[in-house]
């Protein structure tokens, strides 16, 4: 069997977080009553007219911006199909001239996937199929929603860079971060905000062409995208390893199955005849409003993982977790009360992270750990049952409670003296140049009950 | 009366808005079975409104520029609670939950509605015999055909159902049959007036316009329905200009150029009337010469892919999903094929056809892209003749009335609107005005064509004509 590697491109549909619809003033809300959000313009209904939400733009110019793509004049398309849920039987979209071209998203562990565009369209209504099937084709009836018809949207079109399930779900959820960050979307995938459509292709690995493509759709969460990929990674690589073909087609994800399934056959291909909306206008971004969005963007998940990693002096993908979960304000906090960066990114990731706890209860736990008023074990324990409290404690007490009472700097110097007096042989070997002795000498410390964190510093001190 | 003269007088108290509406409804009563120019009269309804109006004047407010004046809308345009039919099967039984733009800025000036005029199936065509509901009938001959697709609209001016009319313009659905009936028919500038809840044909060529008996009617009705709108995009964001002022102004010195190419085909008599009305502008003062804008002879094949283009996709959401005619099949896609096989007639399947193949993979840019780029053509060949001269002339039709199905082939009727087409691609304006009769004594019809947004210009040189008209 040959070596495949996995390609995989991805389009992430994003509904964007405004007040109304990208057309009309209708409210954009999930969940509501069925067909209670809805007017002529969304409705489609004869002599309705679509008029451009203006912060719509402005939300489709911020992704743009925080994907580091250029921001061009732009122009609506129609996409004609027909298909009950979209009520003029065609979609208002962006073709060849789309709003945001170009740009990147790095991934946590350094890697980096090209975008080839981040588009605006709008939103279909919602198809309920009743039936055995659950498909259009065998449904007794069909139900549609139209509160979701005309909400607005940004395509994100990824480079085909990804070549694993894992990278690709790496993907995503940095692009939700990024997402969520900018204020374009609440990132709720299971609420729809957020749906994903994977193009997946394997060659041999050393092979620089691509393979045919298959574009898997139905992934309503990172894990069925996961799954998803490597299925159909794996069915199309058995299918070369035989001699087959991989015919190019859209496939559907059955979650319950496990399996994608073939979706529109060949004879259904569509011509979707794009044209030039002639009812919108040009969109021509001025540079001082561009300016303003890109100004307004917060720091984005690679950047607050940069800002962390270098004053923690460790690698960025170490500080994943804790801007994944939005504990880098936290950490902050308590380097700027005086904490050790290393500490507070160590406790954040490994103690913190799935878990909550008040700032200042983690400041000044950091700082007592950074002051050596809490061995590294004692303040994991003191940590420790704040979180379990559900995240409110005053360390201090806690500490004192547990008789961890922090050990001044007499006492330490005292056991460092014993130490240092009974240990010659070591002494004599740190003098002359052996440093690694001192590792021994610091346990000697510990055993005298003196903090091996701290005694580090005062035993080079006596020793110099 | 005109809508002017009808208006002072219900305004002064001379008159009242209800006494105008029932002679109106009278006369409607009397001959509109002979000419069918309405679809629906809407008499209860016109009847509250001239009430309304009676009571605002009686109260002493002003009801408007078009206080009391009976207006009939082209089927085409939304009217709330009221069947909006665009002379097609199709719509069989749509109440249209709101009002177009229109409709709104006539109610507000004072004007009573009175019903909803006949048209060519979704305004496709020039003679209104592709009404679902039945052709019109021309008042002047009865035989003939009353032009389209703004038939109902133009007719019912001509037989005084109404001193105004409303109408749509894509190739010259308001020109064209206000020169078959002999009435004014004006077309403005894309983007002046409001084209929300005008049921789209060619979303880049429509535009709504009025029909009146004079050019200074046309100019009352036309400020009353001109103006931004924030439910269109592509309406223009500055004010309409005044144009009423206009009609009494003389038109010394302005130069008038007659289009050569337009006249190519022209009936005899239409192209004599023509000639004659130069002479009497020349007479008035201007500067008459010789114009060219070779470019505009490609007007009837561009329009031929646009129109029917656009039209393809505007037209798609008739599908029986949900209001409006539903013929069931075995499946979804039995059921849009069934609904719109037996809800569509033949012109708008034509051009829904042509229109699809025009935009298609690989040959898109063989046809739509090439139309428009001879649309930018049209444009900049206007615009080099706009440099020489303030407006043009041309006849509005090439030829008078003609008999009920004269024009069997579609080719032959397309090429009715070959005058009318080049200022629908251009998006400028143009006005129809009545001038004599062929020697059958059928009206002919002269446009009078302006640059983008030069109204003002247009009604002046417009209202030269008609003084000058036998």
């Amino acid at each position: 069997m040959t070596d495949y590697e996995i390609v995989v491109g991805l389009e992430v549909h994003c509904e964007l977080k405004t007040a109304t619809k990208l057309f009309c003033g209708c409210a954009n809300e999930f969940g509501a009553e069925p067909n209670t959000h809805i007017c002529p313009v969304c409705l489609g209904l004869p002599g309705s007219l679509p008029v451009i939400n203006r912060k719509a733009v402005e939300l489709a110019m911020r992704i743009g911006a925080a994907l580091e793509c250029e921001i061009k004049p732009s122009i609506f398309h129609r996409k004609n199909y027909f298909y009950p849920d979209m009520p003029k039987d065609y979609q208002v979209s962006q073709y060849d001239e789309p709003i945001n071209v170009g740009g990147h998203l790095e991934l946590p562990d350094g890697s980096r996937v090209g975008i080839e565009r981040a588009h605006m369209e709008e939103d279909t209504g919602k198809t309920t199929h009743v039936g055995q099937t659950g498909r259009i084709h065998g449904a007794d009836y069909s139900l549609v929603d139209y509160n979701r018809s005309g909400v607005p949207l940004v395509e994100i079109v990824s480079a085909p860079d990804m070549r694993s399930a894992e990278q690709a779900r790496a993907y995503v959820s940095e692009l939700r971060a990024i997402l969520v960050a900018a204020g374009a979307s609440d990132g709720k995938m299971e609420e729809g905000s957020l749906r994903v459509d994977a193009n997946v292709s394997v060659r041999p690995r050393g092979e620089t062409a691509f393979g045919t493509r298959c574009e898997i759709k139905n992934l309503n969460s990172l894990r069925s995208l996961g799954r998803a990929i490597e299925y159909e990674a794996a069915r199309q690589g058995a299918l070369v390893d035989k001699g087959e073909s991989v015919m190019q087609e859209t496939r559907h994800w059955d979650e319950a199955k496990g399996k994608t399934q073939s979706g529109r056959s060949k004879e259904e291909a569509y011509d979707y005849r794009y044209f030039p909306e002639p009812d919108l206008v040009p969109l021509a971004p001025d540079a001082d409003w561009q300016r303003d969005v890109a100004a307004s963007l917060p720091p984005l998940p690679a950047a607050r993982r940069a800002a962390l990693a270098t004053l923690a002096g460790v690698a960025p993908v170490d500080a994943a977790i804790v801007v994944e979960q939005d504990l880098d304000g936290m950490v902050h906090a308590a380097i700027d009360a005086g904490g050790d960066a290393r500490i507070a990114l160590k406790r954040a990731a490994n103690e913190v992270a799935g878990r909550r706890i008040a700032e200042p209860a983690f400041v000044a736990l950091v700082t007592m750990e950074t002051n050596g008023k809490l061995s590294t074990s004692q303040a994991r324990t003191v940590l420790a049952e704040i979180l379990d409290a559900g995240g409110d404690g005053d360390p201090a007490a806690i500490a004192a409670a547990k008789g961890f009472e922090a050990m001044d700097e007499d006492a330490l110097a005292t056991i460092v003296d014993g130490v240092i007096a009974s240990s010659p042989d070591e002494v004599e070997k740190y003098r002359s140049g052996e440093q690694k002795v001192l590792g021994a000498l610091i346990a000697k410390v510990r055993d005298a009950g003196g903090d091996p964190k701290a005694a580090a510093a005062v035993l080079r001190a006596k020793l110099s | 009366m005109t809508a002017t003269e009808i208006a002072d007088a219900v305004r002064a108290g001379t008159t009242t808005a209800r006494q105008v509406v029932e002679e109106h409804l009278a006369a409607i009563a009397a001959r509109d079975p002979e000419l069918h120019a309405f679809n629906l009269v809407t008499g209860d309804e016109a009847r509250a409104a001239a009430d309304a109006v009676d009571l605002a004047v009686a109260n002493g407010q002003d009801p408007g520029p078009l206080a009391g004046v009976p207006v009939a809308l082209k089927d085409n345009m939304c009217t709330r609670g009221i069947p909006t039919t665009c002379g097609s099967k199709i719509l069989d039984g749509w109440l249209p939950p709101y009002d177009a733009t229109v409709v709104q800025r006539i109610a507000a000036a004072g004007g009573v509605i009175v019903g909803k005029t006949n048209l060519d199936e979704f305004a496709m065509g020039s003679s209104t015999e592709n009404s679902a509901f039945g052709p019109t009938r021309n008042p002047h001959d009865i035989t003939r055909v009353p032009g389209g697709s703004s038939g109902g609209s133009a007719a019912s001016v001509a037989a005084g159902f109404a001193p105004l009319a409303i109408g749509s313009d894509t190739g010259g659905s308001i020109r064209q049959p206000a020169s078959l009936c002999g009435v004014v028919g004006m077309k403005p500038t894309y983007g002046l007036v409001s084209r929300y809840g005008l049921v789209a044909f060619a979303s880049s060529l429509d535009q709504i316009g009025p029909f009146s008996t004079t050019v200074e009617d046309a100019a009352t009705l036309l400020e009353v329905i001109a103006g931004h709108d924030s439910r269109d995009s592509t309406s223009l964001a500055q004010p309409a200009p005044p144009v009423r002022q206009e009609v009494t102004k003389g038109i010394e010195g302005l130069r008038v150029g007659v289009v050569r190419e337009l006249l190519t085909g022209c009936e005899p008599d239409v192209a004599a009337r023509l000639h004659e009305a130069a002479d009497a502008l020349s007479a008035a003062g201007a500067k008459v010469d010789d114009a060219t804008v070779p470019a505009a002879v490609y007007g009837v094949s561009a329009y031929y892919l646009i129109a029917p283009a656009e039209a393809s996709s505007n037209l798609a959401r008739y599908d029986g999903v949900r209001y409006g005619l539903r013929v069931d099949g075995a499946d979804i896609t039995a059921m849009y094929g069934a609904t719109r096989a037996a809800g569509f007639g033949a012109e708008v399947k034509r051009r829904i056809m042509l229109g699809t193949y025009a935009l298609s993979a690989g040959y898109y840019d063989a046809y739509y892209g090439q139309a428009q780029r001879t649309r930018t053509l049209i444009i900049r060949d206007f615009d080099a003749a706009y440099e020489n001269f303030d407006v043009l002339l041309s006849p509005t039709s090439p030829t008078t009335a003609f008999e009920f199905g004269a024009k069997a082939d579609p080719l032959t009727m397309y090429l009715s609107d070959v005058c009318t087409i080049p200022c629908n691609l251009s998006g400028q304006p143009a006005i129809s005005v009545p001038f004599g009769t062929d020697g059958a004594g059928l009206p002919v019809g002269v446009q009078v064509m302006a640059p983008a947004l030069g109204e003002q210009v247009l009604f002046r040189v417009a209202a030269a004509v008609q003084r000058a008209a036998p």
